[in-house]
């Protein structure tokens, strides 16, 4: 019984970071473009959270170097990113997760911004400019879907008894 | 019981520096990561194994498209159909009626090249590629289209459209490439003002509708409406394709370059499909392709050029 349970959990992590993935490059309208959520975020954060002793900062990297490959950046921008949202969350894990969904959303925004900042400073070395505000948009989408995707996550966790 | 300490256990392993310093290894790896990506062409093996893993992912994001543009062309009906096949018979007599006039300036050209000793122009040839709908980076204007090596795709390929110049292939493999629009930040291309053959740089911005010309003195000949071709100086860019047309000129006199952006010819927002450029002989390739660089390098050469 036991035995069985670690690989049911694979698969739902998985499916979960490939369900983040497909939405990463999901074509939206052009309006709807700069407010689009970093998925890859939420999903892991949550599992860095409940589950730290799945996934950690080897997972964010490679979610991390797949995510640049299939936006179209700069290898190692995102992965560097993810990893330091995910050690932070290691970090803290014990007592993020007895704040309230609305303390963990603030958070995600503290969280976010580091997750931007990467990126923007990449580019900025690289020589890409413009669109400052469009940048940081996401900041703020993927903090207030935090509720609602910790608990869709939450219900697949406990429905499959991931651990 | 067992259970919960089970649980306990790793967490206090995840908090101790065995932790960090997995972590601090990761952050360098990602650092030298992106200095070797920065700099063209040691990644390559990486770059491709990685797109390989993430192609069922564009696909699958892909799929729905594909499958509505297919139920489209099978459950068109019968009128349409008619009536689209009439749009384009009179829109082909159209082009052919153009097309009879450019044969015969083309010989004239021809004809005024030859006597006054300049090299006859090559034509190349075209392969019509599609782009994937995926969304990329929105700041950086790129796409993924579905021909890659396994067609011939190279690095630096030319991409066109109906209406003029896409961009280019920045990256293939085997079976999709990725591609810069003319309008990607990091894209510069040789152009000439048609009207008076003056030369100069196109710059990408970060807004998909507009092009920057940085370079042009204020007091050059340019106006609002003017068209901008390739140059075919540089050697990446066939000569003669329509870039661009002039949108807006302003002239500071406190500055030594005017202001202009144009706006351009592709239709870089809507289409679907591209044109590949092959030309009839593939030019040979340019010493370390980085088309990142490109633009401050050009940037660097005028401002040396603005100290008096």
């Amino acid at each position: 019984m036991r035995i069985s349970q670690p690989r049911r959990a694979y698969w739902i992590i998985i499916v979960s970071y490939l369900a983040a993935l497909l939405l990463t490059i999901w074509p939206v309208p052009d309006w709807a473009e700069p407010f689009r959520p970093a998925w890859v975020v939420l999903v892991t954060a949550y599992w860095c959270l409940f589950l730290p002793h799945r996934v950690g900062v080897i997972s964010a990297f490679i979610v991390g170097l797949l995510v640049d490959t299939l936006t179209g950046g700069l290898l190692g921008e995102h992965a560097l990113a993810l990893v330091l949202v995910a050690w932070v969350i290691l970090r803290l894990h014990l007592q993020l997760r007895v704040y309230s969904p609305w303390q963990q959303t603030i958070t995600l925004v503290l969280l976010m911004l580091l997750y931007t900042l990467i990126p923007f400073w990449a580019d900025g070395v690289l020589g890409y400019t413009g669109h400052a505000v469009a940048r940081w948009m996401p900041v703020l989408t993927t903090a207030i879907l935090w509720p609602w995707v910790a608990q869709v996550l939450g219900r697949l966790q406990q429905r499959y008894q991931v651990s | 019981m067992a259970f919960a300490s089970r649980q306990r256990a790793p967490s206090l392993f995840s908090s101790n520096p065995a932790g960090s310093l997995r972590t601090v290894l990761l952050i360098i790896a990602s650092i030298a990561l992106m200095f070797y990506d920065h700099q063209r062409g040691s990644l390559e093996q990486v770059h491709a194994a990685l797109s390989a893993l993430v192609y069922p992912v564009q696909a699958a994001v892909n799929a729905p498209y594909a499958l509505v543009g297919w139920a489209q062309e099978k459950l068109a009906t019968h009128v349409a159909l008619v009536r689209e096949n009439g749009e384009l018979k009179q829109q082909e007599l159209v082009q052919a009626a153009q097309l009879q006039r450019l044969v015969s300036l083309q010989q004239e050209n021809d004809r005024l090249r030859s006597l006054m000793g300049a090299s006859k122009e090559v034509p190349g040839r075209v392969v019509v590629a599609e782009m994937l709908g995926v969304d990329l980076d929105p700041f950086r204007h790129r796409v993924i289209l579905n021909k890659g090596t396994a067609d011939g795709v190279y690095d630096g390929q030319v991409l066109l459209d109906a209406q003029g110049v896409v961009g280019q292939i920045i990256r293939t493999d085997p079976l999709s490439s990725e591609a810069a629009f003319i309008t990607d930040p990091s894209q510069a291309i040789q152009v000439e003002i048609n009207r008076t053959g003056l030369r100069t740089l196109v710059v990408g911005t970060a807004d998909v509708n507009t092009l920057s010309l940085p370079y042009l003195a204020n007091n050059a000949d340019v106006r609002v409406g003017d068209v901008l071709v390739t140059s075919g100086l540089g050697g990446r860019y066939p000569k003669g394709y329509p870039v661009g047309v002039i949108t807006e000129v302003k002239r500071d006199p406190a500055e030594s370059f005017a202001s202009v952006t144009a706006q351009p010819s592709a239709d870089l927002t809507h289409g679907h499909t591209v044109l590949l450029y092959f030309p009839v002989e593939k030019p040979a390739p340019l010493p370390k392709p980085e088309p990142a660089v490109k633009q401050p390098k050009a940037r660097k050469t005028a401002r040396r050029s603005r100290r008096p």
